[in-house]
């Protein structure tokens, strides 16, 4: 995993087993009572390994939680995900929105420990 | 009432742009304007007149909108005739009794067909062919006495054009002409043996060099036509006793110009017959003009439209007081047709003189035979082309001298395929005409791409290049394909950034190499991760091509918001169940337990435009329990969440119906059950209906089918929706194997070649050549892939299965459908009210989130 922080001494939210995303789709998720949406990237193209991404899982415009459900891509070289609702399209490093500047969301850090994908506090970064 | 009067008397193509030109300069603020036309439509393309068959919709051709007939500046009398013109008191008496007083007055009355006075030809299934009604009246004709075989009169362009709209109705056409040979007019022998050898095999029989005597009937209709005796008729196959047999007759033995009003007034009339005028299109009256067919001027008549337009641009600027100094200029009569699917053009001095020399090019095997006729300086002065008119424009721009031939001219009469120097290698100047219709030079076009006029529907409305015969619009294309490549615009065909294909160039290579998951092709011809354009759009290739499980590990992560859970998401996150209704037949015991879901579920339940049942408000972790009662009751995937087809909408047809001619609720099952689950580039829809009521409104699907006496009539390229558009007929009475191959055909050309998210009336519009294109690549096999097509359909059909049939056979599959992975029975649940009597996503600002504890 390219992106991913140790996060065994952090209080982390267990989710599922790795297998059980299917590439390059998302889930949904509870951590702490809120939704959150957890993304796994196939590796790159151009080489690199497979990426683990969480962020809110409610989108921002409707205030409906499905962002889990939406279509994973790239612009550039960013990863991204298209709201299913409306297909505005976010950041899924920094969570930043590519279609409102004003818009961003939470990040959480992830983990994988002995095959199970952890979602930590929010980022840090 | 101190302003002066202007009188249009006859609303045409030519009196309606003469209305236009008008207004265009502001004269309704210094003129009142009148126009009297004697039929009851206001003006309409007669150019097309022919296409009327097509959907027998007499709006679709209108030239003016019906809101500026009834409220424009311009005060409209239509249905009404102008009887006499009095000179003297400077009135006009109309058939109605009465009278309109001008200050100037313009004739615009066109031509009639001429009928030579043969005995018989006004008995009851002779025709004309030059108004909507005489079409209408041809149509019922037809339909009501069965016609089987039909004689046109008149082996000229138009008589051509009545023996393709015959055979289009499955009425054997024979035409009949005088001359020794088909358009005699336009053609020399060469090329005209060559257009009959075209003719011969579209099945038209042909009579040339005989004389009609008598038409033959009683007061029930035509039967037959009698010849003068000559040694020709005994090798003509069909002739029995100088005798043809007939069901119908269509006159098209040439048209004369409409002048009786102006011999009446005792106007000067040319020898040959129109009103005289000079060039500035006044004629021996100086109250009076005369513009279009009905106008003799330099002694010429002309019968092409694009004459027409030059003249009323004329008269309206001399009106506006800006007269056009040399008036009309004359216009020539270059034409350039597809005639029942045969290129012909004929351009410049076609006949040339005792002066004139000919190049020709003949290709027997091919048809082809091109014929350039140069001056004693070796410049190209005319030429007819058939079976090939490549170079077209260019040899057009050198016969008007707009061009300067070139050292060899020898080479230009090769057609393209031959090769090398042709016509078409050389660049066209921009005085050179492009649309001769509407006189719009490549120096008008280029300004206008300038302009910022970058598709061709924008070129048309600015330049009005394309917009009467059509016949240019090939090359308006292409002209705007090479002007904004040299602006450096790009008109690239890319899906998005990720891939440097086209929807069809990505579907080719992906089933050249069989690709078979997203990471293939990406990896072969993409780049990055994709996006919400491209990743649907593979999706949609592999799944047409492999009928594939579209949530299979190598796909779930490309399926657009509603493939991914197989239901559409509602606008609150929560989804609808639309289970397939095939042909809008449904039990009552299904109905029954359709009710008891929604109750057990607590769903939202309408009726849906598609003639199927809609429930709303399943949580995407409700829809495998739904499904699955769903499949109980033997109802299975409606696809409404894919692009895919849809609906095949039903009438209830002859089974019920007292009009119905066919069963029409069994084709549209069968319909429905062979296409279901076909994922294509857009979603498709069809209907059926029994008899031509068309109470399933067919003509407005992507493939529509209405049934006839004896078969079915295919539509294709409708749809409703933003843009609605009426289907193109593709064929008639077909039985239901041939239709069943045609649908096959049509569908499968459509999944290769057509765009993403682009839908058949968008893609049909964008075939080079149009429906007669699509029809020789469905029909004679033009591109040779008609078996590939066959094939790539018969597998869909065997390996079609319902996709919650499969998600819910597998235990992986159905873990997908929960909403938190580490909380499976826990939902998030929107705020509903109730709404007579059901429940409904509350209001957008009063929403908000609750998590609540499932069941
Ligand atoms: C349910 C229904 C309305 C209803 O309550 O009656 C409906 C609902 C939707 N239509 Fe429709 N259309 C429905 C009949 C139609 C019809 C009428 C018909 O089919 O006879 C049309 C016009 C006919 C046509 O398509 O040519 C129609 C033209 C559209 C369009 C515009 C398409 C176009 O080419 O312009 C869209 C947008 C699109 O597809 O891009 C659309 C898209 C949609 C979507 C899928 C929008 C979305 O993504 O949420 C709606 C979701 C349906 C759902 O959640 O279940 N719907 N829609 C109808 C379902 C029919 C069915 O049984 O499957
Ligand atoms: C089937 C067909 C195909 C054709 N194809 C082509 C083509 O490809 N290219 C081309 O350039 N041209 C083509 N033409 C010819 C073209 O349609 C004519 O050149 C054009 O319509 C002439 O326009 P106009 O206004 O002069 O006459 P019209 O369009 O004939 O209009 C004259 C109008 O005046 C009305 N009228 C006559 N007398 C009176 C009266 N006394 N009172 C009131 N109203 C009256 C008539 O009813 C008619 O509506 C085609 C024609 C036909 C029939
Ligand atoms: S289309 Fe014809 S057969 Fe069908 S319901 Fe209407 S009238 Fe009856
Ligand atoms: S040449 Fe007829 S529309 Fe352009």
């Amino acid at each position: 995993m390219d992106n991913v922080v140790d996060l065994t001494d952090r209080v982390g939210t267990t989710i599922c087993p790795l297998e059980s995303i299917l590439m390059d789709t998302g889930v949904g998720a509870l951590v702490d009572g809120q939704p959150v949406a957890v993304f796994r990237l196939s590796p790159a193209v151009d080489g690199g390994e497979e990426e683990l991404y969480a962020i809110d899982g409610i989108d921002p415009f409707t205030r409906v939680p499905v962002l889990s459900r939406g279509i994973i891509g790239s612009d550039g070289d960013q990863p991204i995900v298209a709201s299913p609702l409306y297909k505005q399209r976010f950041n899924l490093v920094n969570g930043q929105c590519l279609d409102d500047d004003t818009v961003q969301l939470k990040t959480y850090d992830t983990a994988v420990v002995n095959g199970m994908v952890i979602v930590g506090p929010t980022s840090q970064a | 009432m101190d302003k002066p009067s202007l009188v249009i008397i006859g609303n045409g193509m030519v009196g309606q742009r003469f209305v236009d030109e008008v207004v265009k300069r502001g004269l309704e603020g210094s003129w009142n304007i009148f126009v009297i036309g004697e039929e009851r439509q206001p003006a309409y393309d007669r150019v097309a007149l022919s296409s009327w068959f097509d959907d027998q919709d007499d709006n679709a051709l209108s030239l003016v909108e019906q809101q500026f007939v009834e409220e424009g500046p311009v005060e409209y009398r239509l249905g009404t005739r102008v009887d006499v013109i009095d000179r003297k008191n400077q009135t006009v008496l109309l058939d109605d009794g009465s009278t309109l007083a001008y200050d100037h007055l313009v004739l615009a009355t066109g031509s009639y067909p001429f009928v030579p006075p043969v005995p018989g030809k006004d008995l009851p299934g002779v025709f004309v062919y030059r108004t909507l009604d005489d079409l209408a009246n041809i149509a019922s004709w037809v339909e009501e006495q069965d016609c089987k075989s039909g004689v046109i009169i008149g082996g000229g362009l138009l008589g051509l054009e009545a023996a393709n709209a015959l055979r289009n109705m499955n009425v054997a056409a024979n035409v009949v002409e005088m001359a020794p040979r088909l358009m005699p007019q336009q053609l020399e022998d060469g090329g005209s043996e060559m257009l009959s050898r075209w003719i011969d095999e579209l099945g038209v029989a042909q009579y040339c060099g005989v004389m009609t005597e008598e038409i033959t009937g009683d007061a029930q209709g035509v039967t037959g036509l009698r010849f003068a005796e000559s040694e020709k008729l005994a090798e003509m196959d069909g002739i029995e006793d100088n005798q043809l047999g007939t069901d119908i007759v269509i006159f098209s033995a040439g048209i004369r110009a409409s002048d009786s009003l102006g011999r009446d007034a005792e106007l000067e009339i040319g020898e040959r017959g129109g009103v005289v005028t000079d060039t500035q299109l006044v004629t021996s009256d100086p109250n009076i003009s005369a513009i279009g067919e009905v106008a003799c001027v330099n002694n010429m008549v002309y019968g092409l439209v694009g004459p027409g337009y030059d003249m009323a641009k004329v008269v309206a600027e001399r009106l506006a007081g800006s007269a056009i100094e040399d008036g009309f200029a004359g216009g020539d009569l270059s034409a350039k047709l597809k005639l029942l699917g045969v290129e012909v053009a004929s351009f410049g001095d076609n006949q040339g003189n005792d002066t004139t020399t000919d190049i020709v090019f003949v290709d027997p095997v091919k048809k082809v035979h091109r014929r350039l006729v140069l001056d004693e300086n070796s410049q190209i002065v005319g030429g007819t082309l058939v079976g090939d008119t490549s170079g077209y424009d260019l040899l057009v721009a050198m016969a008007r001298g707009q061009m300067a031939t070139p050292e060899e001219p020898q080479s230009l009469v090769l057609p393209d395929y031959v090769g090398a120097g042709s016509a078409s290698d050389m660049e066209l100047p921009d005085t050179a005409q492009i649309c001769s219709c509407n006189d719009v030079s490549k120096g008008d076009l280029k300004e206008a791409v300038a302009n910022g006029c970058h598709t061709v529907g924008a070129l048309k409305s600015e330049t009005l290049c394309g917009t009467s015969c059509g016949g240019c619009v090939p090359a308006m294309e292409d002209l705007l394909k090479v002007e904004l490549a040299n602006a450096g615009i790009d008109v690239k065909a890319d899906i998005c950034e990720h891939f440097a294909y086209s929807r069809q160039q990505l579907f080719d290579l992906v089933r050249f190499h069989g690709h078979t998951s997203w990471s293939d092709v990406v990896a072969a011809h993409g780049s990055g991760r994709g996006c919400i354009i491209c990743r649907p759009a593979v999706a949609s290739i592999l799944a047409s091509l492999s009928n594939g499980y579209v949530l299979d590990e190598s796909q779930a992560g490309l399926q657009d918001t509603n493939d991914r859970s197989l239901a559409n998401m509602q606008r609150n996150g929560t989804y609808s169940v639309i289970p397939r209704v095939p042909g809008g037949e449904i039990t009552p015991d299904q109905l029954i337990e359709l009710g008891q879901i929604a109750k057990d579920f607590d769903l939202y339940t309408k009726i849906t435009g598609g003639q199927r049942i809609d429930l709303f408000g399943a949580q995407l972790s409700e829809l495998p329990a739904i499904w699955q009662r769903v499949l109980d009751a033997g109802l299975e995937s409606g696809h409404a969440y894919g692009k895919a087809l849809r609906t095949v909408k039903s009438c209830v047809g002859s089974t019920w119906c007292r009009y119905g001619v066919q069963d029409s609720v069994t084709m549209a099952i069968n319909v429905e059950l062979r296409y279901r689950g076909l994922r294509s580039p857009h979603k498709l829809k069809s209907a059926v209906s029994g008899c031509t009521r068309e109470c399933a409104e067919a003509q407005s699907k992507d493939f529509g089918i209405i049934a006839t006496e004896t078969g079915w009539n295919l539509y294709v390229g409708g749809n409703g929706g933003r843009q609605p558009r009426h289907a193109d007929l593709i064929a008639t009475d077909l039985d239901d194997e041939t239709l069943i191959r045609t649908i096959d055909r049509f569908l499968m050309f459509y999944i290769r070649t057509a765009d993403k998210l682009q839908r058949t009336s968008v893609w049909l519009e964008s075939l080079d050549g149009g429906i007669e294109y699509l029809k020789e690549v469905i029909f004679e096999d033009s591109l040779g892939i008609c078996d590939e097509l066959d094939a790539d359909m018969a597998k869909h059909v065997d390996t079609y299965k319902c996709e919650w049939q499969e998600t819910l056979e597998s235990p992986e599959r159905l873990s997908q459908f929960v909403e938190f992975v580490n909380a499976p029975e826990e939902t998030s649940t929107p705020v509903w009210i109730r709404e007579r009597g059901q429940k409904a996503p509350a209001p957008a600002e009063t929403e908000e989130l609750v998590i609540i504890g499932g069941p």
